[in-house]
């Protein structure tokens, strides 16, 4: 770039006078500069559409502003009681001046924010939002009362404690079956309505045995495709290779025909006479289900990487090994299998991160008892719009995942991650 | 990997019960999808295979499917809830939106790729790391995050959200390709066209591109095949007149599951093989232009 004309003395100089350690920084800083150009439209993109999205989504997961917003005099009321007694007159009375004051539709929201806490607390709401304009002045507490027996109950006035503050990690709690009670103290969730703890345990356990089943399929395959003569292995890794660029959707109907109760497998296996037609086996629509039909969309993931790598093992290793005296067995597992480890290694992580967050193929082929947290965030993202709780769990799923994209970098490096 | 002469008893057991591992495997891979075809081409309204069907009668298969998909219905399959033309309809909304955020996709992605391949780009394992990131983070979170952002700028339900959406998925493969592609490219040719007087533009198009573009190709391949089979977003974003193919599939696999939708997983099949030769035709191309080991 810059050409260096040696004087006498002084710095080197570039053709055009300047010193060349001035003429390398500017060009330098040019190069650099033409990078931040290349990648700022790609960066910004990515940076507005979807890291600022997602972060806004999980900011979801703490935010407890809405009963706050429209609950202010309450909760200033609720401050004051000593919560032993009955709740004064004033607590009432700051509640019904709260209702009245707000947007009717804001009321709706929180009520719908309360009832998580207090199941109930909604059409409570609800029904004395109704009827307050008619209040008379004096003993509003009674009317109250008279309105709905609930009122009565401490429980709901209490439940105002968990509410309280404008960042809450309750969602978080609830997201792994604990909650606040109106202390603010952890607590577990009633036995009966526990679930999260088990869809978490149920996520790792299906991720953890599709990534085994993987590793236990793909690494022979991968070695036959790596010692094979190229020519048999091509048309063999088109094999590999179709389900990975079929769509997931094709494969998921296609494993339903395989499966289901009178699907290929049970049909076969039935009239070769090794099941009797009454106990044709159960792998649709349940753990089953998704653990195979995983299992197969991943293999790719895990065979790919796995013969990339053994793919760079030299023969003659082996063959040195066996030279000096190692049985075959011996050889394979003190020569060649070390130095496949970083390819399943690889393999593992990439299979484990995308099994942890899988959605579509649960929701289909999963039944019941095949269902992931995953499913659980779309539940409450469209269904239940427990928004809150969707992104708390939403929030945990990233966590672990974005710690395992980080190992996998620090074990493989995306800059050498390959497709195809 | 031939078995030798002098191999044991023991050892060729062994051998062929790891080839027939292997066999199995394979077949486990790909045995599903084969078991699609034939059976799109049914008679009959269910999903399995009938003793008419094995006998190989003529009458036991048709192509009545196949005109459901296609929008021709005739009486009987009228029946059907599935004949309609939303099936074309949205193959025509899939390619739309595949075509528009690949292109896309394949532009950001290339410019990404081009400067995280120079060694004076400024955090470049960071940036990388960001910009494969989209693969990584479950689809269910991304298309969480997006619904709130695109409601809150009107985009949800709208062609460029989908697009943009889309475009997202997709450049994390262009990323990865073409900064494959670029790690055997010689910098002095960038170096001879400027100093025989080119511009910028004109060295990047008359001497980089053509070089780099199998790596576009094939990472714009991955742009549309994972747009084209995208069903988390659009179920999340797309308002209720938006039917994609994806969109379609799922509705059917949810409600009725008829062999129309076996009919559609057959061609989607077919485009998959058609997609998988392309991909490995340019690999070699590519292999041969940068002087590698052809494989």
């Amino acid at each position: 770039m810059a050409n260096g004309t040696a004087t006498a003395d002084g710095p080197l100089l570039t053709a055009d006078g300047t010193p060349l350690k001035v003429s390398l920084e500017k060009s330098l800083r040019r190069a650099r500069l033409r990078a931040i150009m290349l990648v700022a439209p790609p960066l910004l993109f990515l940076v507005f559409l979807f890291v600022l999205p997602i972060g806004n989504m999980l900011t979801r997961s703490v935010d407890d502003k809405l009963v706050n917003n429209v609950f202010p005099r309450t909760i200033s009321e609720y401050e004051k009681w000593d919560k032993t007694s009955e709740a004064p007159e004033s607590f009432f009375v700051a509640f019904r001046d709260d209702v009245l004051a707000a947007d009717k539709f804001d009321v709706g929201k929180a009520s719908t924010r309360m009832n998580y806490e207090e199941p109930g607390w909604k059409s409570l709401v609800k029904k004395t939002a109704r009827k307050l304009k008619k209040f008379e002045e004096t003993n509003i507490r009674d009317q109250f009362y008279e309105v709905d027996k609930r009122w009565k109950d401490p429980k709901f006035v209490l439940s105002f404690g968990t509410m309280k503050d404008e960042r809450t990690l309750g969602y978080f709690l609830n997201s792994i079956d604990r909650k606040y009670d109106h202390t603010k103290s952890v607590i577990d969730v009633d036995e009966k309505r526990k679930v999260y703890n088990l869809l978490w345990y149920r996520t790792l356990l299906v991720s953890f045995i599709v990534t085994i089943a993987c590793l236990i399929l793909a690494y022979p395959v991968a070695y036959l495709l790596a010692t094979l003569p190229m020519r048999i292995s091509n048309l063999l890794m088109i094999c590999v290779l179709m389900p990975f660029w079929t769509s997931l959707l094709v494969r998921i109907v296609a494993w339903m025909i395989m499966l289901q109760n009178n699907g290929v497998v049970n049909d076969t296996l039935v009239a070769t006479g090794l099941l009797d037609d009454e106990n044709r086996l159960a792998m649709m629509y349940n753990f089953n289900g998704t653990v195979i039909v995983m299992t197969q969309i991943l293999l790719p993931f895990m065979i790919l990487p796995i013969y990339s790598v053994m793919k760079t093992i030299p023969p003659s290793y082996m063959k040195a090994a066996q030279n000096l005296g190692a049985t075959p067995t011996l050889a394979f597992l003190r020569v060649y299998m070390p130095q496949t480890v970083p390819g399943v290694g690889a393999g593992c992580i990439l299979v484990f991160i995308v099994a942890i967050g899988y959605y579509i193929t649960p929701e289909l082929v999963g039944g019941k008892d095949g269902r992931l947290i995953g499913n659980m965030v779309a539940y409450h993202m469209q269904r239940s719009l427990n928004w809150g709780l969707a992104a708390a769990m939403g929030t945990i799923l990233l966590a672990a995942i974005l710690i395992l994209y980080w190992v996998y970098d620090k074990v493989v490096g995306i800059d050498n991650m390959k497709m195809g | 990997m031939a078995l030798p002469i002098y191999a044991t008893t023991g050892q060729r057991i062994w051998h062929y019960t790891y080839l027939l591992f292997c066999g199995f495997v394979l077949f486990f891979l790909v045995a599903p999808l084969v078991a699609v075809i034939p059976l799109s081409f049914t008679s009959s309204p269910f999903l399995n295979f009938t003793p008419e069907m094995l006998a190989l009668k003529p009458e036991a298969f048709s192509t009545r499917w196949y005109e459901g998909l296609f929008g021709i219905c005739n009486e009987e399959s009228n029946l059907s809830t599935m004949c309609t033309d939303r099936w074309v309809v949205g193959t025509k909304n899939s390619f739309f939106i595949a075509i528009a955020s690949t292109l896309l996709a394949t532009f950001l992605g290339t410019l990404a790729a081009l400067a995280l391949s120079s060694e004076h780009m400024p955090f470049r394992r960071a940036v990388m790391a960001l910009m494969i990131s989209p693969l990584i983070v479950p689809l269910i979170i991304t298309a969480s995050g997006m619904f709130f952002f695109f409601a809150k700028v009107n985009l949800v339900a709208s062609y460029p959200g989908i697009i943009m959406a889309h475009t997202i998925l997709g450049i994390p493969f262009v990323v990865i390709t073409v900064t494959s592609t670029l790690v055997g490219f010689d910098k002095s040719l960038i170096r001879a066209g400027s100093n025989l007087g080119a511009t910028p533009a004109r060295t990047f198009f008359k001497i980089q591109m053509p070089l780099i573009a199998p790596g576009m190709i094939s990472g714009a391949l991955f742009a549309f095949i994972t747009s084209f089979d995208e069903i988390v977003i659009i179920l999340f974003i797309g308002g209720p007149d938006q039917h994609t193919l994806p969109r379609q599939m799922w509705s059917g696999i949810r409600q009725e599951i008829s062999p129309t939708i076996l009919a559609a997983a057959t061609i989607l099949v077919i485009l998959s093989i058609l997609l998988l030769t392309t991909l490995e035709l340019l690999r070699r191309r590519s292999e041969r232009l940068r002087g590698l080991t052809p494989q």
